[in-house]
């Protein structure tokens, strides 16, 4: 079994529950994601199959009440599960993220009871799918210009415009679509399958290959009036959502620094060049230092995150710096990995160069880098540079 | 139905073992404890059992305070109870036995699961033992096994093949791997199984027949050597395989 790559005895700072959890989601990637990973990425397919074991394990709303059917457990419980969906693959983690963060986190804080009850219970064992549809062709790092209109009509409203770059979006059952009414963003349930909605598949990604990415497009699309998320209000509410996932990141990628490290220590310790495992160099040891220290630093961030979000004390600012940091981070330590792999490094037998190539995605998503920069920038300095 | 299971808390398989300074047991220090694996194919099997024929399932643990994480593993993946054997001394196969045997007895339970061996000492014993010391019948080593009222038919891994066996309950099951897919602790599990409480009973000491007077390591691994990269070194690497291996 992997045993985790733990330089500082972080494990000391977990409770019994915090490991079994861990471990428990490190056994299912091992046995159930990285047998089928290669192929599926190679394929450009997302495995459906795979969505009702994550609702049985539980990893579908990990932080949600029990009464839906989640298992109402701690942010770094969460954490730690998104940092071990993800040493398989950054988009298995993101179809989580997406379902629990960006849907069930709308649904559950700004829905009815109504939303609640119906949609929670089936988001949690991922007998429905869905999706959080924000980012358009013309408005990615600055929503809040968004052309998706909402317009009020008899018994509920019409939708009209376009997202684009929305996870899950062709295999969901519900799509969270923000859009403004009045000038004001709100949330609403699109359901599939409605007339004048479709969400076609975008083709032709290098990144994040084994996830879906679509276009929602929508045409006089008409919402019943149960269907908008009626405690949403303005552009602060989806910025809540990708706060939560944004949070789930900022572990996730750990995984990924984790899968490329061990590869790497591995590779090293048994490739022979000039007559000496490949480790014997100092350029190497250096390399496989940065990417220990870069773990064990991102590991003690997250921690630190996770357990002043448990106690209700994070600022959207801290979550940027761990997002941002780490998944910069995570990005120089696969692309380190694949050097030391030498030309192994760009093959699927090993895991590197597709981690490498997903976290160019997992590093612009969410809020870019840029933007995560000014986020901080304008928490320190009380100056904003963006608006 | 009481159903038993006895649970083993041992090294990872994946961890690196040193000896430690007393040259008699293992040194800890760095080294995971996990769920002796046979012992998941035979949680899962009493939770098929229980989830078939209703009842109530018991997992059984000797050993110090750290045997808890494997008596919660066992109670996140369904387990209902759980009872912890109290002791720090060294117990040996015969002395296990002995004390799980009057576990089982106190709990009523008929039907017993065990894995078919322990990972860490190896010694492929203690279901056996305690099969005897509680007049159960036995079948060990099952890959397959079935319940019918009080009869029990089970397969059994055999060199080459499988043995079908009957047997009647009450009983003790040694199970190997291929008789189930363990499932994983789900999340609600783990939150359920905080909950529960882990009955302890501490041991008195135990009167052992043998003692462990040391340990070894295997000796190193000799390097290996290359012979050739073509096909010209294939009757070189028969004669060494002959001669030299003696393997064929
Ligand atoms: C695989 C994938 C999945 C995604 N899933 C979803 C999803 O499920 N839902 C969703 O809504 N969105 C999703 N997105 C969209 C993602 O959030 C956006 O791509 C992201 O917000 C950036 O927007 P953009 O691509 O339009 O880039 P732009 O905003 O056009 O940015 C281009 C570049 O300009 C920089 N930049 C922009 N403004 C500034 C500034 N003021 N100062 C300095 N630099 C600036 C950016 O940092 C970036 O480097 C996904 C994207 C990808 C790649
Ligand atoms: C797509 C592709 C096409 C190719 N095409 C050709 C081709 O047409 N013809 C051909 O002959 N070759 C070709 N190559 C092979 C390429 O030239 C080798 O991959 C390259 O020379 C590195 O060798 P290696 O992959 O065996 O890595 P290794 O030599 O095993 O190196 C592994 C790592 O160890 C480092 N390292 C090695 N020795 C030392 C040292 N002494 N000190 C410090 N660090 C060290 C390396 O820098 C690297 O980071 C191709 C490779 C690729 C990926």
């Amino acid at each position: 079994m992997f045993i985790g790559v733990d330089y500082f005895n972080i494990e000391s700072l977990l409770n019994e529950e915090e490991r079994m959890v861990r471990d428990s989601v490190r056994l299912f990637v091992t046995e159930q994601v990285l047998p089928i990973i290669e192929n599926h990425y190679q394929e450009s397919i997302f495995p459906l199959s795979i969505v009702q074991k994550l609702g049985e394990l539980g990893l579908l709303g990990i932080t949600f009440p029990q009464k839906y059917g989640c298992a109402e457990m701690n942010n770094v419980t969460y954490g730690l599960a998104m940092q071990e969906l993800e040493r398989g693959d950054s988009g298995f983690r993101s179809f989580c993220s997406v379902q629990s963060s960006l849907v069930m986190y709308p649904i559950f804080t700004f829905g009815s009871q109504e939303q609640k009850d119906f949609w929670l219970p089936k988001l949690a064992t991922g007998e429905k799918i869905g999706c959080f549809g924000l980012t358009e062709p013309d408005y990615g790092s600055n929503p809040g210009g968004m052309m998706t209109k909402a317009e009020k009509v008899e018994n509920g409203f019409i939708l009209n415009g376009a997202k684009m770059w929305i996870t899950n979006g062709t295999i969901s059952d519900i799509a969270v679509v923000w859009a403004k009414l009045d000038g004001e963003i709100k949330g609403f349930l699109v359901e599939k399958g409605i007339k004048g909605f479709s969400a076609p598949e975008m083709k032709g990604k290098h990144s994040l290959r084994a996830s879906v990415t679509s276009e929602l497009i929508l045409e006089d699309v008409f919402i019943p009036e149960k269907n908008i998320l009626p405690k949403s209000k303005g552009l602060k509410s989806p910025l809540m959502c990708l706060n939560q996932a944004r949070y789930g990141i900022a572990w996730g990628v750990v995984g990924s620094m984790m899968a490329c490290y061990d590869s790497a220590l591995n590779y090293a310790k048994t490739r022979i060049q000039f007559e000496k495992p490949i480790a014997s160099f100092q350029l190497i040891q250096q390399k496989l230092v940065f990417m220990l220290s870069e773990i064990t630093k991102a590991q003690l961030l997250n921690l630190q995150l996770g357990r002043l979000k448990d106690r209700g004390e994070v600022t959207h600012a801290q979550i940027s710096l761990a997002k941002r940091n780490n998944c910069e981070m995570a990005l120089e330590v696969a692309r380190t990995a694949r050097e030391i792999l030498g030309a192994n490094g760009i093959l699927s037998e090993y895991p590197v160069m597709r981690h490498s190539a997903n976290l160019e995605s997992v590093k612009t998503y969410e809020g870019t880098h840029e933007m995560h920069t000014l986020i901080i920038g304008e928490d320190i300095t009380g100056i904003s540079a963006f608006e | 139905m009481k159903i038993a299971v006895c649970v083993n808390h041992v090294p990872d398989t994946a961890a690196k073992i040193n000896i430690s300074s007393d040259g008699k047991s293992i040194d800890n220090t760095g080294v995971t404890y996990v769920v002796n694996p046979y012992d998941e194919f035979a949680i899962e099997e009493a939770l098929k059992t229980k989830e078939k024929f209703g009842g109530d399932t018991i997992a059984i643990s000797l050993g110090n305070e750290s045997n808890k994480e494997t008596l919660r593993k066992a109670l996140a993946m369904g387990i209902d109870n759980a009872v912890l054997l109290k002791t720090e001394e060294y117990y040996d196969s015969l002395s296990v036995a002995k004390a799980l045997a009057a576990e089982i007895k106190a709990q009523n339970s008929g039907l017993v699961f065990f894995g078919k061996q322990s990972v860490d000492f190896d010694n492929s014993i203690v279901g056996q033992l305690t099969a005897e010391l509680l007049n159960y019948n036995c079948v060990s080593v099952v890959v397959e096994f079935e319940l019918k009222e009080n009869k029990i038919i089970a397969d059994r891994e055999i060199e080459g093949g499988k043995e079908v066996v009957e047997t009647l309950l009450p009983a003790v099951i040694t199970t190997q791997k291929g008789l189930n897919d363990p499932r994983y602790a789900s999340l609600k599990g783990i939150m359920a199984a905080k909950k529960k409480v882990i009955e302890e009973k501490t041991l008195a000491k135990p009167n052992n027949f043998t003692e462990v007077i040391g340990m070894k390591k295997p000796a190193p691994k000799q390097p290996g050597k290359i012979i050739g990269t073509d096909s010209s070194a294939v009757p070189e690497l028969v004669r060494l395989l002959r001669e030299e291996a003696k393997v064929i």
